[in-house]
C-alpha cells in the first residue's frame, strides 16, 4: 500500500509537470465540444438549387417559392436549359435541379396532372437522398395547396387521406446537438483513458526507467494500479469538464442521474485503461503505441455510432459494435442525457462493460512481466 | 578462504534460439568484493547480468544471489540488490529529491530514513543548489553519481553496475570509483561491467568474457602474471582478439 502511494505520487508529479498534457486536458473537451456538434450535423439547411423554369407561370412561381421558403433550399440560379443547370451541378454550384416543363400550369388545370423533373447530385448519397425526400414533401404540400384552392367549398373529401402526424420522443425538437454532445463526451473519456495510459507506459520502456522498476521489489499490481489510477481520475475530470461545457454552451444536462453516468464511466475507464495497458505491453516504442492506438481509436469511433447510427450498418459491422466498448459508452451517455434511463434499464450495458474490464485487465496482468 | 559467498553461479546459460548469449558461466563473488565483469561489446555481459538480477530467466544452469535462487526467488533477490543500468534510468522529469523519495519508498525505507539519507546524499554529492532541480538538467557525470547513490540507498547486499562510467570524463570517473570503494568498504559487494581496462585494475578480481564464455578469472595482478602482460589492456587484447562476435 505504501509502495503504491509512492508510485502514485510520482505519476501525478509527472503528469502535472507536463504542461502540454495538462493544457490539452482542458483544451480538448472545450474545443471538441464546441466544434464537433456544430460541424458534424446531419440536418441539411443549405441544399443549393438550380431551377429551369420553361413555363414562367403563376403556379410554377408558386412551386419555386415553396422550395425557397422551406428553409432547406437555397436558390443559386435560374437556368435556361437543363444542360445549363447540369453545368452548375458539375461545377458543384448546385446540388439539385428542378425542371418545370412548358405547359406545367396548363396541364395542371386542364388535366389535373403534370410532371416535373428533379435531379440530384448523388456524389454524396446521403445528401441526394435527403434532398429528394425534402423535395417530395414540398411537392406534396404544394399538391395539397392546389387541391384546397380548387375545392374550397367541398365539405366531403372525395379522396380519403391518411395524414401522419409525428411526435418525436426524447428529443422533441430533433435537436441534433443533443444527440451528438453525449457522443463527444464519450469520445473524450475514451481519448484520455486509452491514449494517455498506453503512451505513458511505453514511454517508460523507451526511456529505460521501467527496467529500474522491474529490478526493484515492487509488486506487479503496484505498478499496474499506479498506472491505472491517475488516468482513471483524469478521465473522470475530463468528463466533468465536458458536462460543464455542454451545459454552459448548449444547455444540455443529463435527464437521468449523474451518478449512473459517473459509475458507468468509472467502470468503462477501468476497461479501457486495461486495454491501454495491454497495448503498451506489446508496443516497444511510443511510435508503435501511437499507431496501434490510432488504429483502434479510429475503428472504435467509426463503428461506435457517434456519427453514423449503428442501426444503419450491415449485419457484420453491427456484430462488430457488440465487441466495441466505445459504442456502449456512447449509447449509455445518450440514454442518460436524452432519455434519463434508470440503472435497471442500463443493466446489460453495465454487465457487458464490467466483462470488458475484467477481460482486458486480466489479460494485461497476465501478460505483464517483470522480465525482459 | 572462508569468506561469505554472495553470488554463486553454476553453468548458467542463456540461449536465444540457436544463439548462445551466455554459455555455462560459473563463478563466485565474495562479500565486500569489487568484481569486474569484463568483455567486448556483444560478449554477453549484459545478458549474464540480467539473469543475475532476476529480470531474465536462464535457459539452464544454477545461480544464487544473496542466497536466493534466480528461478524461484527473483523477488527476494530484488529486495537485496541495487542496480544501475547502462541506460540512465532515474526519472528526468522529477527533481533529485523526488527521485530519492521514490526509490527510497519503493525499497521500503521509512519516511525518516528517506529524509536522513536524502540529506546525507545531497551533502555528499554537493548538490544543495540542485536538490530541487529536475534530474534531466544535470550534467551526465552528476547523473551517474546520483544514480549510483540511489542504487545503494537501501543498503543492498550487492550492487550491479552495468557500464556505469560510459561517456563520463576521467575526473568524474575517478570520483565515481571512490564512491565504489566506499560502498565496498561498507560491506556492499560491487559487481561492475566495464570497457575501460584502467578501471579493471581497480577491481579485486575480474572475469573476462569472450563470445559468451568466461575465458579468464582472477585478480588483475595474477592475470597479468599469467598472460605475461604489462597491463590489463594487454591481457584483454590477447583474450579478445580471437572473438567472433562484437560490433
Amino acid at each position: 500500500m505504501r509502495t503504491l502511494l509512492f508510485l502514485l505520487r510520482k505519476e501525478f508529479l509527472q503528469i502535472f509537470r507536463n504542461k502540454l498534457i495538462l493544457r490539452m486536458i482542458f483544451a480538448l473537451p472545450l474545443i471538441q465540444l464546441i466544434l464537433l456538434p456544430y460541424a458534424a450535423t446531419y440536418e441539411m439547411k443549405n441544399i443549393t438549387l438550380s431551377v429551369v423554369d420553361h413555363d414562367h407561370s403563376e403556379y410554377s412561381r408558386k412551386l419555386i417559392n415553396k422550395f425557397t421558403t422551406s428553409g432547406y433550399f437555397q436558390l443559386t440560379d435560374y437556368s435556361e436549359t437543363y444542360d445549363q443547370a447540369l453545368d452548375q451541378v458539375e461545377k458543384d454550384v448546385a446540388d439539385l435541379i428542378i425542371e418545370i416543363p412548358q405547359g406545367f400550369e396548363r396541364d395542371l388545370i386542364r388535366e389535373s396532372e403534370t410532371k416535373i423533373v428533379i435531379a440530384a447530385n448523388a456524389i454524396s448519397g446521403q445528401t441526394a437522398g435527403l434532398a429528394v425526400a425534402y423535395s417530395n414533401l414540398i411537392i406534396k404540400d404544394f399538391n395539397n395547396d392546389v387541391r384546397a384552392e380548387w375545392l374550397p367549398q367541398s365539405r366531403f373529401n372525395t379522396i380519403p387521406v391518411i395524414e401522419i402526424t409525428g411526435s418525436n420522443w426524447f428529443n422533441s425538437q430533433m435537436n441534433y446537438k443533443k444527440f451528438i454532445v453525449p457522443g463527444v463526451l464519450a469520445l473524450l473519456v475514451t481519448l484520455v483513458g486509452y491514449l494517455m495510459s498506453s503512451l505513458n507506459i511505453v514511454k517508460e520502456k523507451e526511456v529505460g526507467t521501467i527496467e529500474q522498476l522491474n529490478v526493484s521489489p515492487i509488486k506487479k499490481y503496484h505498478f499496474i494500479l499506479s498506472k491505472l489510477i491517475p488516468f482513471w481520475v483524469l478521465g473522470l475530470i475530463v468528463m466533468s469538464i465536458g458536462f460543464v461545457i455542454s451545459f454552459i454552451v448548449y444547455g444540455i444536462y443529463p435527464e437521468g442521474s449523474f451518478w449512473i453516468g459517473y459509475l458507468f464511466a468509472g467502470v468503462y475507464l477501468v476497461a479501457l485503461l486495461g486495454f491501454g495497458l495491454l497495448t503498451s505491453i506489446y508496443a516497444e516504442t511510443q511510435q508503435q503505441a501511437m499507431f496501434i492506438a490510432y488504429f483502434f481509436m479510429l475503428v472504435f469511433i467509426l463503428l461506435g455510432g457517434l456519427f453514423s447510427p449503428t442501426e444503419n450498418m450491415p449485419d457484420w459491422a453491427r456484430y462488430l459494435t457488440y465487441i466495441n466498448p466505445v459504442s456502449y459508452l456512447i449509447e449509455v451517455m445518450r440514454m442518460l442525457v436524452l432519455k434519463g434511463s434508470s440503472f435497471w434499464a442500463l443493466r446489460y450495458h453495465f454487465l457487458i462493460i464490467t466483462g470488458f474490464a475484467v477481460v482486458f485487465n486480466g489479460l494485461a496482468i497476465w501478460n505483464y512481466k517483470k522480465t525482459v | 578462504m572462508n569468506r561469505e559467498v554472495v553470488i554463486k553461479t553454476d553453468k548458467l546459460t542463456k540461449k536465444f534460439g540457436d544463439f548462445i548469449a551466455a554459455s555455462e558461466i560459473t563463478f563466485e563473488v565474495f562479500k565486500g568484493e569489487i568484481f569486474g565483469f569484463l568483455g567486448a561489446n556483444g560478449a554477453g555481459k549484459t545478458t549474464a547480468m540480467k539473469m543475475l538480477i532476476g529480470i531474465s530467466k536462464p535457459s539452464y544452469g544454477k545461480a544464487q544471489i544473496a542466497g536466493f535462487d534466480v528461478y524461484k526467488q527473483t523477488e527476494q533477490i530484488k529486495k537485496n540488490i541495487g542496480y544501475m543500468s547502462q541506460k540512465f534510468s532515474l526519472y528526468e522529469d522529477l527533481t533529485i529529491k523526488e527521485n530519492i523519495n521514490l526509490f527510497g519508498g519503493i525499497y521500503g525505507l521509512s519516511g525518516k530514513q528517506i529524509e536522513t539519507k536524502s540529506n546525507e546524499l545531497i551533502i555528499k554529492l554537493n548538490l544543495y543548489k540542485e536538490a530541487d532541480k529536475l534530474v534531466g538538467s544535470l550534467p551526465l557525470g552528476w547523473k551517474q553519481k546520483l544514480a549510483f547513490s540511489i542504487a545503494i540507498l537501501h543498503e543492498p547486499k550487492i550492487v550491479f553496475l552495468d557500464e556505469p562510467t560510459g561517456g563520463v570524463d576521467p575526473i568524474t570517473r575517478r570520483q565515481f570509483w571512490d564512491m565504489i570503494y566506499e560502498a565496498a568498504h561498507n560491506g556492499i559487494t560491487v559487481f561492475v561491467t566495464t570497457h575501460y581496462m584502467d578501471e579493471a585494475e581497480y577491481c579485486d578480481r575480474v572475469s573476462i568474457m569472450v563470445d559468451g564464455v568466461i575465458k579468464a578469472l582472477d585478480s588483475p595482478a595474477e592475470l597479468k602474471k599469467q598472460f605475461n602482460a604489462i597491463s590489463m589492456d594487454d591481457v584483454f587484447l590477447r583474450l579478445a582478439r580471437g572473438a567472433q562476435r562484437g560490433d
